[in-house]
Order: structure tokens, then C-alpha cells, then sequence
């Protein structure tokens, strides 16, 4: 069962690149795992390990400041590429609750509502302040669908349902499973087409 | 009363709605196919172990593994051959969960086996008016014989496990009409990263997308999975095409396809697919496809690239495409054509059909591969191996000095070994040139069967069109 999230504050680590794909978040050589936990280490693995395994001091996410952050800016496009839940698996797992970009690939934001991770949608104006800021303070409030940086505050987009269930921790299988007899009344209605 | 105008999109999923959307609940929709595969489904079998739940229609769900399983033929060798203990655990799971819950599976050496995209189309599993899930984005692929079909994470696989559902916010509707005739040397590949290159990676996002035209009505089914397999790189949850005559030949004598009075039902209700006259879609594009040349990607997003023969663009402030030209080493201005590489990579779910081999063994006949050179021919199923092989177009490739591998997802992804050392360049008929997609620090330019035999053969980045 999810843990309900309502409200957020945290710092930011900003990394302002446009189109970042999954493959990027969590390199296909660390999908054979069997379950959810314990990718966060490999988060950007590339980007964030030389060929030896060495953290690269300059990129963002290694910098001391960003130790803590549990919110990542990042460019428009963001997890664009495959459907892997792996990418905000490993995001939460490294701390991160929720993700700021101008846009989102449609199965990477169904992937990270489904996670806890909150895929925040803003307009260029307010992904402006927040790429000249990074590390700053925001808050981010669920129930008003809105992000606070300073005396500047937006609305971000959140499907009515998925608002619903981040607020109360709702589970959609559990959703799904109560709608049995619509199911089976659909399964009957279609018996026997090809 | 006249009916309303219905998009092809529309009637697939009114069809499938188990319970409409209210003003705070997404739209139930029936699944009829899922497909699984060994690397985005474990966790998912965990969570129905979890709950106590079963498989709710196990006939409707297919299993395969392709992803990380090796493509040296068993009695191979060589340098790749090894898969990690952790893969090889996982899929031994995939063998676990399809038996526990009673699940069709075809594993390395089944006569059914290959990548999931490959499969499920040639067996006849995918068919016209079906919604069509797997846990893999590539999905849209069988969206060509005018299915919806689209990703998921690996929740939702769960989620359709268990149910044979899943919650769903309408997507709207974006017709991309493609006019005019694909020119002689020019392949669908080339027509949908050049379609990806004008309107942008992000223009499909939130939207299903139908592709119609003269161009489109004219490519062979295998084309249009092409071209729908992309769809998804230029950020569409799903790509269609509307079912024909292409389609119905292609289907007629499946395995898994409607025998006697079964497919005479299925074809008439498989003819009142299309969109009707007047339906309106949210947005439409248009694209002339009599203007194409082979196109060849030059950065590290599909939608970065040119045709083969112009110079690389120039970022001027654009940060992300002087990262991806720094990534590729490439500077602008710069020419590719003539460009040394040191792998082709032939196969995944965009170029691994029949077709593509025969086409890139017309280029391989009577030429030799560099010795410098890696060549990987990696087949997208069993079938399309066998097939091959009848044909003689394996020894074509094995006498040019090419590997003839079994079948799976490859160096597509990297995965299973088969993979690019840090600054290699590779010419692949893949989908993705991501930065490290084929193994950390590889390069990759996308580019069609054609394209990457041109290269195979003569080492350098080459216009097909001079070889064909
Ligand atoms: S061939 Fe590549 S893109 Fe296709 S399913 Fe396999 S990994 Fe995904």
C-alpha cells in the first residue's frame, strides 16, 4: 500500500536537460533485478560513475549540496523512452518524491504516480526560476496542486483519481479488483469474438 | 439520426470499455492480449503472490523472453556469450511464474520464441480492433493491424494479470497524414525517423496516433509495423494504422488467426474498423513522403536526424544538442557520409522481419564486411531465422563476414552482453540511440536494413542508394 503523500518540502538538484530517457535514469544493464528495491545506487549511473565506478564530482547529483533533495528539475520530455518502472523505482529509491519539468512521457508519469513520485508539470516561467535556483527551497502541496518556490507559486496538472489516490494512499489494483462483476459482465457480453 | 463520425481510435475504445470514466475515476478498459517478458514482469508476479491473486484469463496472456537472454547459438562462443548469474535468475522466474500461473511461454529454442513485437504479429495473436498491452513501450508496434496498442509499467502488468484491465485516461487523437510515394531506396525506417525528426519527440505525448495516407496504404504490413513500432519515439502512446486488404492477406492462416466461420465473423467486424468519413481527431499533421531520402540519426534522441547525405546541424544555443554532439563527438557542419564505424547492429522490433534481412542481404550479396568491423544479424524470431535460412540469406551474411546470431533483443538494448565499448560507433537499425542504449559510452546512428548493410560492407556510413 502506497503511503499517502499530502504536502512536500525540500530542496532541489537541478539537472536542465531536455529529453532525459529512461535508459539514462536506469541503464538496461540493471534490469535484471526481480524486485523494486535497491536500484537508487544505480540512478544515472552513467552520468554519475566514470568507466571505474568513481563518482564524477561535477555531476549535479554528487555534489555535496544535493545530499537530501528529494526533489529533482529537470528539462522538458522527461522519461521519455521505455516503459520500465525501474526508472522511478530507482528515483524513489534515491530519495526523490517528486520530479519538475516543463513535460512528461505519458507512461513514465503512470509509472511514477503508481511509485509515489510525484511527476510535477509546470510552465517555462516557473521551470525558469527553479533552473536559476537550484538547491533552492519549494514546497509542493498535493491537494492544491501547486508548487511554492519563495513568493512564487504555480498550479501543476493531476488527474482527478490520481490526486485522489496519492492523497489517501489508494491502491488502484485494489480499485480494479472491486469492479469484478463490471468485468465479468463485460467478459460475458464478448463471449465467443475473435 | 446519423450516427457521429468515429476515429479509428474511438470505436477500438469504446469497444473496450468495462466502465466508462466519471469526473474522478479514469475509464476501465478490457485487455484482449498481454504479452510477457522476462524483464519488466517479476515484480508483478510478486504482487499477485502478494494478494493472494490468480491470472485472470491465462489464454489471453503469452509469454517470450528476447530481452536479456543470450543470441550466440548454444553451441557458440565468442566474447558476449555470458549472461550474468542475476539474468540468468531472472529468467528462471519468468519459467517459474508462467508455470505456477499457468501461462504459455516460449523459451530460447522454442519453435514460437523471439522478440515479443516479432512474435505476436507473425503467430497471428495481434489482430484488428484488439487492445494489445505488454510491459514494454515498443508496444505500439502492433497498433500496424489496427489494434490499440500501447506500454505499461510493470504495475500495470500486474494490474492486468490480475483483472485483464486497466485504469485509463482517454488519450486524444492526432492523425498524421503521409502523402505522396515513398522514393526506390528510401525504407519506412527512413520515413518514420524522418517523420520523428520534423514533428518532434514530444509531439505524440497524450495522444494515439493514426498514420493514413497514400504512403502508409501502400507499405506492406511489415512496413507499417516500422513505422507503428516508432510511434512511441515520437512520444504517441499508441500508433495505427487502419486495417485493408494488406492486412487480411497477411493475417489469413496464422496460427493463432480465426479459422472458417470464426474469420469470416471476425472480417466483417474487422471491416468497419477504419475511421469514418468526417471523423474528427483532436490534431492533425501532414508529411510528404515523395521528398524522403535515407535518413540517419546524428545525436542521442531518435528525433535527431538528417538525411544521409546533409551535414550536421548546428545547436547554436540548444544545451541538449550540444551535449548530444559532444556525446557523439560530432561537430557541426560535419558530414557523415564517409564516416568510419566499428559495429552494425541489424535486428530489434523496428528492423528484424523478413523483409528487413531480405533487404539488407541484397546489399551484403557478393561484398565483404571490413575485418575491422563487427556485423551482428540478429533475426527477430525463430520463424524469421528459419525462414532466412530457407531463403539462404544466412549464408549471404556469414560469407560477407557477418554473425548470424539466434534470435532476441540484442544489442538493441545491451542487455545480454551483446554490447558497444565506451566510444564505439555503431550503424543500427534499432529504435533508440540514447546515450549508452548499445552499452555505456557507445554511439549509435539509427538507420534502416539498407543503410546499415551499406556500412557493413564498406565500414563507413554509406548512402544504401549507391549499393542497392
Ligand atoms: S528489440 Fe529493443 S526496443 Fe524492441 S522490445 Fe527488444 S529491447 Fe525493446
Amino acid at each position: 500500500m502506497p503511503e499517502p503523500i499530502r504536502r512536500l518540502e525540500s530542496k532541489t538538484v537541478v539537472l536542465p536537460i531536455d529529453n532525459i530517457d529512461t535508459d539514462q535514469i536506469i541503464p538496461a544493464r540493471f534490469l535484471t533485478v526481480t524486485t523494486r528495491q535497491g536500484l537508487g545506487p544505480r540512478l544515472f549511473a552513467d552520468w554519475r560513475y566514470d568507466a571505474e565506478g568513481r563518482p564524477r564530482p561535477e555531476f549535479a547529483l554528487n555534489r555535496p549540496q544535493a545530499a537530501g533533495a528529494q526533489v529533482l528539475v529537470a528539462g522538458h520530455n522527461f522519461g521519455c523512452g521505455s516503459s520500465r518502472e525501474h526508472a522511478p523505482w530507482a528515483l524513489a529509491d534515491a530519495g526523490f518524491k517528486a520530479v519538475v519539468a516543463t513535460s512528461f512521457a505519458d507512461i513514465f508519469r503512470g509509472n511514477a504516480l503508481k511509485n509515489g513520485l510525484l511527476p510535477v508539470q509546470v510552465d517555462q516561467k516557473t521551470h525558469g526560476k527553479l533552473l536559476a535556483a537550484p538547491g533552492a527551497l519549494v514546497v509542493i502541496d498535493v491537494e492544491a496542486q501547486t508548487i511554492a518556490l519563495g513568493s512564487h507559486s504555480a498550479p501543476f496538472p493531476l488527474a482527478p483519481f490520481a490526486r485522489y489516490c496519492l492523497l489517501q494512499g489508494v491502491d488502484e489494483l485494489q480499485f480494479l479488483l472491486s469492479q469484478e462483476p463490471a468485468i465479468a459482465a463485460y467478459e460475458a457480453r464478448h463471449a465467443g469474438e475473435v | 439520426m446519423s450516427a457521429k463520425p468515429l476515429t479509428l481510435f474511438e470505436k477500438l475504445w469504446d469497444a473496450h470499455i468495462v466502465k466508462p470514466a466519471t469526473a474522478e475515476t479514469p475509464a476501465t478498459l478490457y485487455v484482449d492480449l498481454h504479452l510477457v517478458h522476462e524483464v519488466t514482469s517479476p515484480q508483478a508476479f510478486s504482487v499477485l503472490r502478494e494478494r493472494g491473486c490468480k491470472v485472470r484469463r491465462p489464454e489471453r496472456t503469452k509469454a517470450t523472453m528476447d530481452h536479456a537472454i543470450p543470441t550466440l547459438p548454444s553451441n557458440g562462443g565468442g566474447p558476449f556469450a555470458a549472461v550474468t548469474a542475476e539474468a540468468l535468475a531472472q529468467i528462471g522466474e519468468l519459467e517459474r511464474n508462467c508455470r505456477e500461473f499457468g501461462i504459455e511461454l516460449y523459451p530460447p529454442g522454442h519453435e514460437r520464441q523471439g522478440i515479443v513485437h516479432v512474435i505476436a504479429p507473425e503467430l497471428g495473436l495481434s489482430r484488428p480492433g484488439m487492445t494489445i498491452v505488454c510491459g514494454d513501450s515498443h508496444t505500439s508496434t502492433h497498433g500496424a493491424l489496427g489494434a490499440l496498442a500501447f506500454g505499461i509499467g510493470t504495475s500495470q502488468v500486474a494490474h492486468v494479470l490480475a483483472s485483464q484491465c486497466l485504469l485509463l485516461e482517454r488519450p486524444k487523437t492526432l492523425a498524421i497524414d503521409v502523402g505522396g510515394r515513398v522514393p526506390a531506396g528510401v525504407t519506412a525506417k527512413d520515413l518514420v525517423l524522418g517523420l520523428i525528426a520534423r514533428l518532434g519527440t514530444g509531439c505524440g505525448t497524450g495522444h494515439a496516433a493514426e498514420f493514413r495516407g497514400e504512403a502508409i496504404r501502400a507499405l506492406s504490413m511489415e512496413e507499417r509495423m516500422t513505422v507503428c513500432n516508432m510511434a512511441v519515439e515520437m512520444g504517441a502512446r499508441a500508433g495505427m494504422v487502419a486495417p485493408d486488404e494488406a492486412t487480411y492477406q497477411y493475417l489469413a492462416g496464422r496460427p493463432f488467426s480465426p479459422k472458417g466461420a470464426a474469420w469470416d465473423a471476425a472480417l466483417a467486424r474487422w471491416r468497419k474498423l477504419p475511421s469514418d468519413e468526417g471523423a474528427v481527431f483532436d490534431r492533425e499533421e501532414s508529411f510528404d513522403a515523395g521528398s524522403l531520402a535515407p535518413m540517419i540519426s546524428y545525436g542521442t534522441s531518435p528525433g535527431m536526424a538528417i538525411p544521409i547525405d546533409h551535414a550536421v546541424p548546428d545547436p547554436g544555443s540548444d544545451a541538449s544538442l550540444q551535449k548530444a554532439l559532444g556525446y557523439m563527438g560530432l561537430v557541426p557542419g560535419e558530414r557523415l557520409l564517409g564516416r568510419a564505424i566499428d559495429v552494425v547492429f541489424i535486428g530489434s522490433c523496428t528492423n528484424s522481419r523478413i523483409s528487413d534481412l531480405r533487404l539488407a542481404a541484397r546489399v551484403f550479396a557478393g561484398r565483404r564486411v571490413p575485418s575491422s568491423l563487427k556485423v551482428l544479424v540478429v533475426p527477430g524470431s525463430r520463424q524469421v531465422k528459419r525462414q532466412a535460412e530457407a531463403e539462404g540469406l544466412d549464408r549471404i551474411f556469414r560469407e560477407a563476414g557477418a554473425e548470424w546470431r539466434d534470435p532476441g533483443c540484442s544489442m538493441c538494448l545491451a542487455m545480454n552482453g551483446d554490447r558497444l565499448e565506451p566510444g564505439q560507433y555503431a550503424v543500427a537499425t534499432s529504435n533508440r540511440n540514447f546515450e549508452g542504449r548499445q552499452g555505456s559510452g557507445g554511439r549509435t546512428f539509427l538507420a534502416s536494413p539498407a543503410t546499415a548493410a551499406a556500412a557493413a560492407v564498406s565500414g563507413r556510413i554509406t548512402d544504401p542508394r549507391e549499393l542497392l
